[in-house]
């Protein structure tokens, strides 16, 4: 199958429906492996033991990220070529990446507790990334409460296309202002701060993390493909009825 | 394994995070069978999309 045969629908449900066992089965055994490292690791020598959130906080900040990048990507598809297929990507992008980020800002506040004495502060990274949230949250609003969905998408694609200013902010937050939260550690210039025992079973984890994200990602858009089916029938359904009466 | 005096925050990181997997997993789930059984009665009834029409 030619990778332009993918922006036919059908050819994508085949493609979907064929790899999607395939990439379950990966996803749960990377996180078995992943999980299994991370519970084993050793303790950090000043976070103690609540390291081990550092394996659920640091994938899912990345992949709310790389959500959000995905979306813009597809809404260049969307106002650009209006591509039917790059609409439902960027749709099917925001509940998970959302969720992601929703993990991420959980996880490192049950994080910053033990470790900084507080849930919350108003820091610049944390702050840019519930500003993420946010915009996810604002997206989500503008694909279910559109009444005309080619209406919704394009103003989706629109806020996902701003919104991406706020992904450099996020990644250099921690460089350009005073910040708590720690500057980057796992991919900086001069290589990696964490040590070793931690860094493999953190980069098996994250992989685990993004195979359940591509996983739900194209589960999504198989959801979207067949909703939009239902809605084509259901608008030719009516033109029959109106028709005939 | 020992969690140390910390270990409520870790347990609860943990479990937020499979919750709320776990629900995205369920929507997901729970979208596909409904939008499979509406397309399956639409179908049923005739029903069909404009490009499976002929002519």
């Amino acid at each position: 199958m030619a990778v332009i045969d993918l922006a036919n629908p059908t050819r994508f449900l085949t493609l979907v429906n064929r790899v999607l066992p395939w990439l379950v089965a990966a996803t749960c055994i990377l996180f078995a492996v992943g999980l299994f490292g991370a519970m084993n690791a050793p303790d950090d020598y000043r976070q103690g033991a609540t390291v081990k959130i550092m394996f659920l906080h640091v994938p899912a900040a990345w992949l709310g990220m790389f959500g959000w990048a995905l979306m813009s990507v597809a809404a260049l598809g969307t106002l650009v070529w209006r591509h039917p297929l790059a609409d439902v990507a960027g749709k099917a992008a925001a509940p998970v990446g959302a969720a992601f980020t929703f993990i991420c800002l959980i996880t490192g506040s049950l994080w910053g507790r033990p470790t900084w004495g507080t849930y919350w502060v108003w820091d610049a990274r944390l702050t840019s990334m519930l500003v993420l949230l946010l915009l996810y949250l604002g997206v989500l609003a503008l694909y279910w409460t559109a009444e005309e969905p080619g209406r919704g998408a394009r103003a989706a694609a629109i806020l996902s296309l701003v919104g991406a200013v706020n992904l450099p902010i996020i990644k250099f937050s921690v460089d350009w202002w005073n910040t708590l939260h720690q500057p980057a550690s796992v991919f900086r210039m001069g290589g990696s701060t964490i040590d070793s025992a931690l860094l493999k079973p953190l980069l098996i984890t994250a992989i685990a993390f993004t195979l359940l994200f591509v996983t739900l990602h194209l589960a999504i858009m198989r959801n979207e493909i067949l909703r939009r089916r239902v809605r084509s029938m259901r608008l030719m359904q009516a033109q029959e009825l109106a028709e005939a009466t | 394994m020992n969690l140390g005096p910390h270990a409520d925050f870790i347990i609860a990181a943990y479990a937020v995070t499979v919750f709320v997997v776990a629900a995205v997993i369920a929507w997901v789930v729970v979208d596909y069978s409904a939008q499979r059984r509406i397309l399956g009665d639409l179908e049923e009834r005739g029903v069909t999309r404009r490009s499976q029409r002929k002519g």
